[in-house]
């Protein structure tokens, strides 16, 4: 049910948030950005698409979001794209790699970390790509003014 | 006149408190330099690493150096250090007051009390074993795991003052916690209470923030925090797998 997994990685995201000491009056901005990028992650995932792209587009949308929050409240992106990127993370991927390291499965754990690795570079790609498209339309905006 | 030994001081610190407290690392480089500019010095130049900071404020000038020994993430430090570099670079603060401002911020308590950051870390475990495709069988025992497991860390962190050790021993204690329960017949999938519970303490931001910093070019940077990142991973992994070996 999508519905049931948008309340959870809403109130996993808040959580988080306050793990991070995100300040106060954040934490709800948190939870739903959080929610937005696990809701259009899962649901990709379900329309079978891999989940390093999935996780990419998600990591794009959450950093856009951040950045629009981030201009309207004055404040670093960082407080808002870090607890909302957290259900994305590979954490659980690492752990399973790790998990498999320890138990001398080293076949198993090194195609499971190199997966680990594709999503955390897949995320790392959107929050990048989102920035450069950002600097993209300031530099448009800043040219237009001085055409006039 | 701004003196020169209070400015650098000033930027120094600025770093320091960003760096501390989970800044990426071209917005700590950032910062540091736009201060200087903000006071006619545009040749200045801060080179930012996760356990130091060095600072120069033109290229004659001695450089100096900051050592970082520990670091969390406390995003609410992050925004009251951006709000003063705001302020002084738009001239409405001098450095004198700004120092004692960032002084202010560097040991002021948490915001958020201990119970309630403990709260938080019980039930992130079960939202997260239920996000893994986990029942809400597991939601419980997730939560007593995970909530468990932190404070095993917040408090073994104080005793030991070396991270991996308590990672591994938080981890060993969910794994005992998660498998206890389990074979007590609360609990209906084992693997997403582990999962979930474990979420707290695995380095997700650490591993992409590495990758963010090497796409960036910060290499020493990006390597520093993916090591940081695979020990904890390894402390978690190899703590789990003990209990996996007991039960």
């Amino acid at each position: 049910m999508l519905i049931e997994y948008a309340i959870a990685s809403f109130f996993a995201s808040a959580a988080f948030g306050i793990i991070y000491q995100a300040p106060r009056n954040t934490i709800i901005k948190c939870g739903l950005v959080g929610m937005i990028g696990w809701v259009i992650y899962i649901s990709l995932v379900w329309r079978e698409v891999d989940s390093v792209p999935a996780t990419l587009i998600a990591s794009f949308v959450i950093a856009m979001v951040s950045q629009m929050l981030a201009r309207i409240y004055k404040t670093p992106m960082i407080i808002f794209s870090v607890p909302g990127i957290i259900p994305l993370v590979p954490g659980s991927l690492a752990y399973d790699a790790m998990r498999n390291f320890v138990q001398n499965d080293y076949s198993v754990a090194i195609s499971i970390a190199a997966k680990a690795f594709m999503i955390s570079g897949a995320i790392a790609f959107g929050l990048v790509f989102s920035e450069v498209l950002n600097q993209i339309i300031k530099k448009i905006r800043q040219t237009k003014v001085q055409l006039r | 006149m701004e003196r020169t030994e209070d400015l650098i001081e000033l930027c120094l610190l600025m770093g320091k408190i960003m760096q501390q407290n989970g800044a990426e690392t071209y917005r700590v480089e950032d910062t540091m330099t736009r201060i200087a500019q903000s006071f006619g010095r545009d040749e200045a130049q801060s080179y930012v690493t996760p356990t130091g900071i060095v600072f120069t404020i033109s290229p004659g000038a001695p450089a100096k150096l900051v050592r970082v020994s520990a670091r969390e993430t406390n995003l609410e430090k992050v925004k009251l250090a951006n709000n003063v570099s705001r302020n002084i670079t738009n001239g409405d603060m001098s450095t004198h007051v700004a120092y004692k401002e960032l002084r202010k911020i560097e040991t002021s308590p948490t915001d958020y009390s201990m119970l309630m950051q403990i709260i938080a870390a019980t039930l992130a475990s079960g939202f997260f074993s239920l996000m893994f495709q986990g029942s809400w069988y597991d939601f419980l025992p997730a939560c007593i795991a995970g909530g468990l497991g932190f404070i095993a860390l917040i408090n073994f962190i104080r005793l030991f003052e070396i991270k991996f050790v308590a990672e591994f021993i938080a981890s060993l204690l969910i794994g005992f916690t998660a498998f206890s329960l389990f074979s007590l017949g609360i609990g209906k999938e084992v693997d997403k209470v582990v999962v979930g519970s474990i979420m707290p303490l695995v380095p997700g931001l650490l591993i992409t923030n590495a990758v963010r910093d090497l796409m960036a070019g910060h290499l020493i940077s990006g390597l520093a925090k993916g090591a940081e990142a695979f020990l904890t991973a390894f402390a978690i992994g190899a703590g789990i797998a003990v209990m996996f070996a007991l039960f």
